[in-house]
């Protein structure tokens, strides 16, 4: 039994993370949060720490902790917890008892087979098409490929033409494909909630239109997000021409914006950026999340960084990345070098960088630590000067952009691996002020009708604009979008609008590539695109999407001069246009603003950091479960986001995880529970936009708080904030304690010098059983034998490989109160482990997925066969075998098996059916299902091979992960294969295999990580500690399997 | 204290233990029976549909080729069913007053499918592909029995997992040569086992019985 009185009192609410075990006290409620801080400092001074850590709890190593992790599954989680009345209960009883002998003798229903009239050429029913789309987020491409079922688009790949992708894809594509089938999306154009046709809606539009024809189309505003699509820029530029009074504004809450005018500042235009990392030696990133989904461009310079370190062989070279941020993000965690900085305080470190690579010394900035850092970085860039890049993150405020083009003009990579082009996606002038003259004509009653097509400014509009207030004053509202949200509570008409996988559109790459939306589908409720009501206000007839972006096509200058069919039908197959990049732009030598001059912040003044949440962007998806239920890549929290803070700033504002806090800037208030995030840099906190929605859907409504009411004016940060407890405390849905292996030596890491001193070190730091060990005659696995390797020195964990498995494998959504409970069905999950200090520790990200151990624990103690193994060595897992007993689970060391405790699967929901991929079972309660390797990819390379007569060919299979993976860094492949790349990878010295003194003799096994510490500043990222893994750690004696080999003595 | 139970109860206890034991054995046997039946497997039953289409007339009769119809069967999982149109190339030339037909000039004119009801339904659980054993020379008439001779389509085998695995297990016994796949009227040579053996060898034909080759 836990600590505190559990079972007596069931609705006392759950409480705290600290204590993810017990639940709520009166005592625990007026508890002092910073114990468990304390007693973590303790465990640090005292030596006894362990050097791996993946949660607080685990460093302060309390007993509640250690019975948490104890559990299989968490206290209760084998009870229905349901609010059940008796009622239900004895009906659900009576069903089960008339069912209970049946069940194995259903008869199946008749099916029906309903064959096309005319078979439309290619659709052969169970076998995928897949056609080249893309996904716009801020207006910039990513190039895709949609997989096609019978006409449903069912899962999303990267476009390996498109420059954007190279084949991979982020996140949010991959969990694009729910959007398209959520349950709530608007199905019908309203009007003041009525249901009208399009044809009243467009009457209404040309009757505005006739009413202000007379003073040039003034009054008529339209508002989007940031277009990069040259379609609707033509469209726009004709708009203009007709309606040369009205006005068009692009906002996104978080937006290109502060590049483009940083480029103005340092070249007198507006221009767009992007990196060359293929190229670079030394890259410096501040505050810059250059593989975070929500940077354009992100998946190719993951692809490109982790090419730049791909260690192999004996003696390797790595590209070094220096990270300076507020909160550690998966560019921060991939880093040599991290530096905890307020987003405030960026802009003094880019200065100092400056002023040392233009021959200067760097200015002191008032920390040894800050100092040192950059002192290392210009060092670093200076010797590689023209194979550098020094980025600073978007959102910094635009002179800190004029300054990162002056650093770059100074090292001589612009042209070389920064790249200066005209702006992609907007027209190149501050957003704000935009959204400020529009706010200001609309409450000057100076606009007649207002078109906002997409996005949701409602919402995500700076809190200071009153832009709800100024909306109320327009005749004549419009809102064009998926959903019906709170900007569409606001408008008098509302119509739903198309999903990019049901439209016609294009748009540009992060280099400008010209990439072709392409639909897969019809659109589910006759839903308009955004060209088609932006055609409303042409003087020429209706066209629909696919007439309107030909029509340009077949106009520009791109295709002059070869037949245009043939031309366009390429463009259509291939999703990109060759070679239609946008020309680097010829820049002058840069100008920097003077300081701004701002006040150093008041010693102890809290800064808040606004950062677009790592899963729901700026609240677009909100509703989406996939991305809801995704931990999010460094806190693994889901469901909600959190005030995060540094260890320092909690202990001194005694507060702990999950505690409220209120944060109160200039009168405006938001309250949200604390995270505290080892890493993050003090004195700031960062809150995360997206959340608080109230109209969101039934996924995402009503959870979090509403980080946009703080952020007047649009600030990336805001300085002066008040922090009070308020003495409400919960529980946070993070998994991050869920599934803990027992601090076993799991992640290995060295530097690129031990690794080059001894490349084998990581085989050396745990005993591995000889293959003899067993009581078992060996098992030849003749054929094919399915093996995979993980490389952890380029893993970034992005996620996306999370949420590819999930819409590969029909993995089912569970919501937070399950989460609570670790019931997460995630097939895959990455583990992120801290290693050192808790004000800077070294973060490793582990992909953990089954193993496919060939000695699986799992398989001997299932009691009905259920799961067992296969000739070419894969732990196959008999759902209809299965009756519960979890025994596999139990014995699992790894942790990767996942239990439907109830019906998860929406089993009901008619869309949500659409979006299931056919290949893949879906689970029934009660039954134990994990990672099967795609086992329906293998099945289905196995038969195309056999019927050409051939063997599978290398990177014929690619597991869902893998495909997905931005920096290739999963290989999947026959083992018995020695050419092929996983064997390679297997043969690599830095492989390991993971507890592997179990002599459970897994198929997955890991590339140690490693990291290129610059020896300066030594140690690791924070740079004052001793090396990363010691010598050689003592073998331990067979049999000893709890030994952890990686704890400090 | 008096006895409660006669001493004849100990007969009746030693009696209920027998019957005990003849019911439970009853009742398995009844339930293994019944999960053999007809009733749950199908096999044999003649299922309705919105056509009177008779494969012994076109497969055997007239002599039409599997895959004139069946056109995915050595390429794909789904052997494919066709589309009206395909009925409709020879009945827009042939028959074409029959009212048998009436559906099928019907489903061709409004466009709206002709909604047959599946014969062959393999559990969902279950994947099966029909271009790989058609590859690897199993015939069409091996599982679905002489089509040919079928006025009305039904189900021949028990399509349960036992019956699968019978070859799947020993495929020489049922193997024969690529080029007599599509012919119904195949007879196994009485060296069958020779055969299959060489042809088991010759065709690379693995006896694949792990549960991922058809359950995922």
């Amino acid at each position: 039994m836990p600590a505190g009185p559990v079972r007596q009192d069931p609705v006392v609410p759950w409480t705290r993370q600290a204590g993810q075990c017990r639940r709520a006290t009166t005592s625990d409620m007026s508890a002092d949060k910073t114990i468990d801080l304390a007693s973590v400092r303790t465990t640090f001074a005292s030596g006894g720490g362990k050097q791996y850590w993946r949660s607080l709890d685990e460093l302060a190593d309390s007993p509640e902790f250690r019975e948490f992790v104890q559990r299989e599954f968490p206290e209760r989680a084998s009870e229905w917890l349901d609010p059940v009345g008796r009622r239900g209960f004895l009906k659900l009883m009576g069903a089960s008892l008339a069912l209970a002998g049946a069940s194995a003798c259903t008869r199946q229903p008749p099916e029906l087979i309903v064959p096309y009239v005319r078979q439309p050429e290619e659709v052969v029913p169970g076998q995928p098409l897949f056609y080249a789309t893309a996904m716009t987020l801020g207006g910039i491409a990513t190039g895709l490929l949609a997989e096609s079922h019978m006409g449903r688009p069912t899962k999303i790949e990267g476009n390996p033409e498109h420059p954007s992708s190279l084949g991979a894809t982020d996140l949010f594509a991959q969990a694009s494909v729910l959007t398209l089938y959520d349950p709530d999306r608007s199905r019908a154009i309203r009007h003041l909630g009525e249901i009208r046709p399009w044809s009243a809606f467009t009457a209404a539009m040309r009757s505005i239109q006739t009413e202000v024809a007379a003073v040039g189309g003034a009054g008529i505003c339209f508002l989007s997000e940031s277009i990069s699509s040259p379609t609707l820029k033509a469209q726009m530029a004709e708009l203009q021409t007709r309606l040369p009074g009205a006005r068009w504004y692009q906002y996104d809450p978080v937006s290109r914006d502060q590049i483009h005018l940083g480029a103005q500042l340092a070249f007198g235009e507006p221009a767009d950026v992007h990196y060359r990392l293929a190229g670079a030696r030394v890259i410096v990133a501040l505050d810059a999340d250059l593989f975070g989904p929500t940077t354009p461009g992100s998946v190719r310079y993951a692809r490109d960084f982790a090419d730049g370190r791909r260690v192999r062989g004996a003696s390797a070279e790595m590209n070094r990345l220096y990270v300076a941020e507020p909160t550690p993000t998966p560019t921060g965690a991939a880093a040599d070098h991290r530096l905890p900085l307020a987003a405030g305080r960026v802009e003094a470190v880019a200065r100092a960088i400056l002023a040392g690579v233009q021959g200067g010394t760097p200015p002191s900035l008032g920390s040894e630590e800050i100092d040192r850092f950059v002192a290392a970085a210009v060092k670093d860039l200076l010797a590689s000067r023209g194979q550098s890049v020094f980025v600073v993150g978007e959102r910094q405020p635009a002179p800190v952009h004029a300054v990162a083009h002056a650093v770059n003009a100074a090292l001589g990579n612009l042209g070389t691996t920064v790249i200066v082009t005209d702006v992609i996606a907007g027209d190149g002038t501050s957003q704000i002020d935009g959204l400020r003259a529009l706010v200001e004509a609309m409450n000057a009653g100076s606009v007649r009708l207002l078109v906002i097509l997409g996005g949701n400014p409602v919402y995500t509009a700076p809190a200071d604009l009153a832009f709800a207030e100024a909306l109320r004053r327009v005749p004549t509202r419009v809102h064009v979008s998926l959903f019906e949200d709170e900007t569409s509570a606001l408008c008098h008409w509302h119509v739903n609008g198309t999903h990019y996988l049901e439209e016609w559109s294009d748009a540009r790459g992060h280099d400008g590539t010209v990439t072709l939306v392409q639909p897969l589908i019809e659109p589910l409720y006759q839903g308009r695109s955004i060209h088609e009501v932006v055609a409303v206000f042409s003087d020429r007839p209706e066209r629909r999407g696919y007439e309107i972006v030909r029509e340009f096509w077949q106009a520009a200058p791109e295709f002059a001069g070869q037949p245009f069919e043939e031309a366009w039908r390429r463009f259509v197959h291939d999703g990109v246009l060759a070679n239609s990049a946008l020309p680097p732009k010829a820049v002058g030598t840069p100008q920097v603003p003077p300081p701004s001059g701002a006040a150093a912040p008041a010693a102890g003044a809290i800064e808040v950091d606004f950062a677009p949440d790592p899963t729901i962007h700026d609240g677009r998806f909100a509703n989406n479960g996939w991305l809801q239920e995704l931990p999010k890549p460094i806190t693994k929290l889901t469901w909600e986001n959190a005030v995060l803070m540094a260890y320092s700033t909690a202990e001194r504002l005694r507060v702990g995880n999950g505690d409220h806090v209120s944060i109160t800037v200039d009168g405006r208030t938001i309250t949200g529970p604390v995270w505290v995030q080892p890493g993050h840099a003090p004195d700031a906190v960062t809150v995360y936009l997206g959340y608080g929605r109230s109209r969101a859907g039934r996924v995402g409504t009503g959870i979090g708080y509403d980080a946009y009411v703080l952020r007047a004016g649009g600030a990336p940060f805001l300085r002066g904030a008040e922090i009070r407890r308020t003495g409400e405390s919960t529980l946070l849905a993070s998994t991050q304690g869920h599934h803990a292996m027992e601090g076993r030596a799991i992640v290995r890491a060295g530097t690129l010098e031990q690794y080059n001193h001894d490349p084998g070190f990581a085989q050396h730091m745990a005993h591995t059983p000889a293959p003899d060990m067993t009581m078992f005659p060996p098992f030849r696995y003749e054929g094919y034998a399915w093996g995979m390797a993980i490389d952890q020195t380029v893993c970034t964990g992005c996620s996306a490989c999370v949420v590819a498995c999930v819409a590969e494998n029909n993995i089912p959504v569970i919501g937070r109160e399950q989460v609570i409970r670790s019931r997460e069905m995630h097939w895959l999950r990455i583990d992120r482990y801290y290693e050192g200090s808790v004000d800077n520790p070294a973060i490793y990200h582990q992909p953990m997925l089954c193993q496919h151990c060939e000695n699986a624990p799992c398989e001997v103690v299932c009691p009905v066969a259920a799961t067992v193994h296969s000739s070419e060595g894969l732990n196959d897992m008999v759902y209809n075998r299965c009756v519960g007993t979890r025994y596999c689970s139990n014995n699992c060391p790894y942790k990767v098996r996942r239990f439907n405790f109830l019906l998860y699967a929406d089993w009901d929901t008619p869309s949500l059916k659409l979006q299931r991929n056919p290949d893949v079972t879906v689970r029934s309660r009660g039954v134990m299902e994990k990672c099967t390797y795609c086992v329906q990819r293998i099945n289905e390379a196995r038969q195309t091979a056999k019927v050409q007569d051939r063997t599978i060919r290398d990177g014929e299979i690619r597991t869902a992960c893998q495909q997905a993976c931005p920096t290739d860094a999963i290989v999947f492949g026959d083992i018995n294969d020695p050419n092929s790349r996983v064997s390679q990878l297997r043969n690599e010295p830095r492989n390991y295999q993971l507890l592997a003194d179990l002599n459970t003799r897994p198929r997955t096994t890991y590339l140690a990580a490693i990291r290129n510490v610059n020896p300066e500043l030594g140690g690791g990222p924070d740079g004052h500690r001793e090396p990363l893994v010691g010598v050689p750690e003592q073998v331990p004696p067979p049999g000893m399997t709890e030994t952890n080999s990686m704890r400090r003595r | 204290m008096a006895q409660i139970f006669p001493r004849s109860a100990n007969t009746y206890a030693r009696g209920s233990i027998v019957v005990l034991v003849v019911l439970v054995a009853t009742l398995g046997a009844t339930l293994y029976a019944l999960s053999k039946s007809t009733y749950v497997h199908k096999a044999g039953v003649i299922v309705p549909q919105p056509v009177q289409f008779s494969h012994q007339h076109h497969a055997g009769g007239i002599g039409i080729d599997c895959r004139y119809c069946h056109t995915t069967v050595e390429t794909a999982a789904s052997a494919g069913i066709p589309p009206t149109k395909t009925c409709m190339n020879c009945h827009s030339q042939i028959w074409l007053d029959s009212p048998y037909l009436e559906p099928v000039r019907a489903s061709f004119r409004d466009n709206v499918p002709l909604r047959w009801t599946r014969v062959h339904d393999l559990p969902d659980f279950a994947y099966f592909n029909h271009s790989v054993h058609v590859k690897k020379g199993i015939g069409c008439s091996t599982c679905h029995g002489r089509v040919d001779r079928m006025p009305l389509m039904y189900q021949e085998a028990s399509l349960q997992m036992e019956w699968c695995l019978e070859c799947h297990r020993n495929p020489e016994r049922y193997v024969r040569p690529r080029e007599a796949v599509f012919q119904m009227d195949y007879v196994p040579p009485p060296n069958q086992l020779e055969l299959g053996r060489r042809l088991v060898e010759e065709y690379g034909i693995q006896s694949l019985t792990s549960c991922s080759t058809c359950h995922r």
